[in-house]
């Protein structure tokens, strides 16, 4: 089968960091992911389940792999070879049954939940893994796999980005209900990330929560905050505020129910007006740390400067929420000790808790797909063939109009939806 | 030889191009023929000795008042309020017209045995003067005297403690002014007419108020039905001030009003050529003219503004009148219409401004987007006495850069209405009901109000509603230069040149439209007829 592989070759990992200085996804080029001709992979064990791709999304862990710039936490969590590709959404090459224990048909067509954990890995569930929080599974590099966080990073799973097949654990296959287009289904993967984090971020009516960044995931938090009013009772908070760079963003932000959306620079002086706070020690009337803030900072950009500007503009005894993927950065944490600023990590998903009851984030974004229509954030469909411009697309997603980029497995030809 | 009056000329084949200002520079303008130029009248002459015509003025005062030394005895207790940075524009140059004047009044005092002397600098919502400034304006010998007792205050509209409240008008109007102005046995308002909106009863009931008091007056259906604001009997604004003034009378304060009127000799030495007429420059006009236009023009933004606004202008006393406000106001009225008065014919389909680098709200400062619109729409519009220069649905075209640069010091809240008020609305009404409450009580807001060099929170409400008689007025904005997505976002249209302007003003007022330019500064009010 044709796929992206990402090998383990040093030097090709520090061309790409290198490459990406030019621009995100600019080490597709030169660095360790090349395009290749393999062999079909061997289910790992019995209880997998072939699957072709159809779409397959580039997310920013991806560009990050693709461009060198990974955090080297990740080294003993994933298994190289691999091939990249984790928001997927495929067909059933033969029967099989889904998470839900569902038979399905050859052909169905499912998404990949790719979380690779303790029923994958054909170990007794964790304590993690038995309370459905899959994404907290501790035995992430154990069992009858190769090391993997995901599949997508994991050597003997494959992954979205090939013509496939790639093997899923029944554990991580759900169907997609008819009404679901593939864009909306391939946007299924990040929205349970972005509902994971939203309702991680635990906001309250009164609340007012900034949000930092429009890209896939901050578009999608602000769908989750909608959704989970609309659905399960999750009270919207009073004043969502969303730091949008570009103008495709803004507008989507704007559909999509921010209250106010403002460009990045402005964010922290929209949040003072918002919640009416002061600003330690400048008379000069610029921003800088607020001495109240928002309630809740959800950070979906995952860099130094946003975490950085989160904690100046998050009230005491506020959440920082860090959906974004962040690496080895250096931050001033006092302002997180003084003000007794709680920062959490939203990776993923398991089981969700709500008066609805008990519902995976999987089955939960799937209803939002649908719901909210999360597939027009699906803005190109490329070819592997042309790997490179989709990956540099995908690194330059905003200022060329678009969120997310998908790999289509097998199309007639490269499509553009939208493009700035 | 006498000054020559104001007139309007006609542009034809052998007229020189016109000055037009652009912000923090300038050029020439062809424009085209057929098209009006207003001009300002030349300065009026200075008077001969200053100091005696303000000496004599408040010991033979005018209307129902005794002289300023009767007024005055030992143990009271004297509040001598002034007008702040906002006038005159450009900032004169030393010594400034209120020096003179306290210096006067304080001698009075001396002489009198009064001891009990507070000046307070009449801020209403506007920023806090620097010690520069008030230096500048009161003179040393009045700052060193007064500032280090901690008396010399700048009004504080914010400080409960300090504000009183007299009453209501009966039109509702809650009067709240300076405690300690109230509470003088006289209050001395020292004042600079610079143009005929300035003055009267809004010195005392607008310069010494509050966000309450000023909330009656200062808002969009006020600002609307004020046709001009230069016209008080036709200026709902002043109407209103003038209802909190008789209040402010009938509650027992005492007011000696000092009013001045200063020449329009706006520009020193060897930028004169900014105040003659273009075919009047002579070769070392034009060098002038050149060298700075240029340099201005490659210079970056801030330092042009920092040569502008070094600019102090040679501007001289030319009258001044002292004791009842209404009788006082009355004549300084006539003074400054004497001296800006210029009699136009008919109104016109297309007005052209060209925009300084100075308003009242950037006195060393940056001219902000709102106060772009401010000075073109709220200002330069406003400068007529019984009907607009331009007709209902005509078009101004402004000249400025327009862009999106705002002093943080000076204008915090005015950053936050650019991002959060504009992007949402551009009408006054709907801004003042969604958006003015929050702004004007803002605590970050008050606090750099009061502690810091910030306008007031709801000031850029105020500078919007300032244009709500001319938008409701005109069929299109344009401004020439300004940067595109600023511009838009004030909800005007940008144009490249005159020719683009008049290009996109057809659809509006026809492809032959009559056009008038406003050659200001000089300050001028065109009375049309």
């Amino acid at each position: 089968m044709k796929a992206l592989r990402i090998e383990r070759r040093l030097v090709r990992f520090a061309a790409a960091r290198i490459a990406s200085s030019i621009g995100s996804g600019r080490g597709a080029g030169i660095g360790p992911l090349r395009l290749v001709d393999v062999s079909n992979l061997n289910p790992p064990t019995p209880g997998w389940h072939a699957v072709t791709p159809i779409l397959a999304g580039i997310c920013g862990s991806d560009l990050a792999t693709v461009d060198g710039r990974s955090s080297r936490y990740f080294e003993g969590v994933v298994s190289f070879p691999f091939i990249p590709g984790h928001e997927v959404v495929g067909r059933l090459v033969v029967d099989g049954i889904d998470a839900n224990g569902t038979n399905l048909s050859a052909g169905s067509r499912v998404v990949i939940q790719p979380v690779l954990g303790c029923a994958a890995r054909g170990l007794s569930l964790c304590a993690a893994c038995s309370s459905g929080d899959v994404g907290r599974c501790g035995h992430l590099s154990h069992g009858h796999l190769q090391p993997g966080l995901q599949t997508g990073y994991c050597s003997d799973t494959g992954g979205g980005w090939s013509e496939g097949p790639l093997w899923a654990h029944a554990s991580q296959i759900f169907a997609v209900p008819d009404a679901l287009s593939d864009d909306d289904a391939v946007t299924v993967e990040p929205m349970a990330c972005a509902l994971h984090a939203a309702i991680r971020a635990r906001y309250q009516p009164d609340d007012v929560v900034g949000i930092i960044g429009a890209g896939t995931l901050g578009l999608g938090v602000l769908a989750s905050i909608a959704f989970l009013d609309e659905t399960i009772r999750v009270t919207r908070p009073r004043q969502v505020i969303v730091g949008a760079r570009y103008p495709m963003q803004r507008q989507l932000a704007t559909t999509l129910g921010a209250d106010e959306v403002v460009s990045p620079s402005h964010l922290s002086r929209s949040i003072r007006a918002a919640t009416r706070s002061l600003v330690a020690g400048r008379p000069d009337g610029r921003n800088g740390q607020l001495l109240g803030g928002a309630n809740v900072v959800i950070d979906c950009v995952g860099s130094e400067a946003s975490l950085t500007e989160a904690l100046s503009m998050v009230a005491p005894g506020g959440r920082i929420i860090l959906v974004g993927m962040l690496g080895r950065v250096s931050i001033d944490l006092a302002s997180l000790w003084h003000r007794e600023v709680e920062l959490i990590g939203a990776y993923a998903y398991g089981t969700e808790h709500s008066a609805r009851g008990s519902e995976r984030t999987f089955d939960l974004a799937i209803e939002m797909a649908g719901a909210k229509k999360t597939g027009q954030f699906v803005s190109a469909r490329y070819s592997l063939d042309h790997f490179e411009e989709a990956l540099a697309h995908a690194g330059a997603a905003g200022p060329r109009g678009a969120v997310k980029i998908v790999f289509e497995a097998t199309p007639s030809r490269t499509t553009t939806k939208r493009e700035g | 030889m006498l000054p020559r009056p104001g007139f309007v000329l006609e542009v034809d084949r052998s007229t020189p191009p016109t000055l037009m200002w652009k912000g923090e520079s300038f050029g020439l303008q062809k424009l085209p023929t057929g098209s009006r130029v207003i001009y300002a009248p030349e300065p009026f002459e200075a008077l001969d000795d200053p100091e005696t015509a303000v000496r004599s003025a408040l010991e033979n005062p005018t209307g129902d008042s005794e002289p300023l030394s009767a007024l005055l005895f030992p143990g009271m207790k004297l509040t001598i309020c002034f007008d702040d940075i906002s006038l005159p524009l450009p900032p004169m140059q030393a010594p400034d017209i209120r020096q003179m004047v306290i210096e006067a009044v304080l001698d009075t005092a001396a002489a009198a045995g009064v001891d009990d002397v507070v000046l307070v600098a009449a801020l209403a919502l506007h920023r806090r003067m620097t010690e520069a400034e008030l230096r500048h304006a009161l003179g040393n010998r009045v700052y060193d005297a007064f500032a280090p007792q901690g008396l010399l205050q700048q009004h504080d509209a914010e400080d409960p403690e300090n504000l009183l409240h007299l009453g209501v008008t009966d039109h509702g109007e809650d009067v709240e002014i300076n405690r300690r102005a109230a509470e003088s046995d006289l209050l001395v308002y020292v004042n600079i007419n610079l143009v005929a909106m300035d003055g009267g009863h809004k010195s005392v009931a607008t310069g010494l108020s509050s966000y309450k008091s000023l909330r009656h007056h200062h808002n969009p259906k006020t600002m609307r039905h004020s046709k001009s604001f230069m016209d008080a009997p036709a200026s709902e604004l002043h109407t209103a001030n003038w209802r909190m003034g008789r209040l402010i009378k009938d509650s027992g304060i005492k007011i000696f009003q000092i009013e001045t009127t200063l020449n329009t000799d706006t520009f020193p030495g060897s930028f004169q050529f900014l105040q003659k007429r273009e075919w009047e420059w002579n070769l070392k006009d034009r060098m002038m003219f050149a060298a700075a236009s240029k340099a201005l023009d490659a210079a970056p933004p801030k330092m042009a503004r920092q040569v502008l606004h070094g600019i102090k202008a040679p501007h001289a006393l030319r009258s001044v009148y002292a004791g009842e406000v209404e009788a006082v106001h009355e004549l300084i009225l006539k003074d400054v219409w004497a001296q800006q008065g210029v009699a136009v014919g008919g109104q016109t389909d297309i007005v052209t401004m060209g925009l300084p680098y100075i308003s009242p709200y950037n006195v060393n400062s940056i001219m902000n987007p709102i106060l772009v619109a401010c000075l073109g729409l709220g200002y330069f519009f406003n400068l007529y006495r019984g009907k607009p220069v331009v007709r209902e649905g005509g078009v101004a075209i402004l000249f400025h850069p327009t862009r999106p640069e705002f002093h943080p010091g000076h204008h915090p809240s005015y950053i936050d209405f650019f991002e959060q008020v504009l992007t949402e609305t551009t009408d006054p009404v709907v801004m003042s009901e969604r958006f003015e409450e929050s702004f004007a009580t803002d605590p970050w807001y008050v606090h750099l109000y009061r502690t810091g060099h910030a306008y007031h929170g709801v000031h850029p409400f105020y500078m919007w509603y300032w244009t709500a008689h001319a938008m409701s007025h005109l069929g299109k904005v344009i401004i020439v230069g300004g940067d595109p997505a600023t511009v838009r976002r004030l909800g005007f249209h940008p144009a490249t040149t005159l020719d683009d302007a008049l290009e996109i003003a057809s659809d509006v007022v026809g492809p032959q439209p009559s056009i008038t330019h406003l050659h200001t500064p000089p300050l001028l009010l065109a009375d049309v007829q």
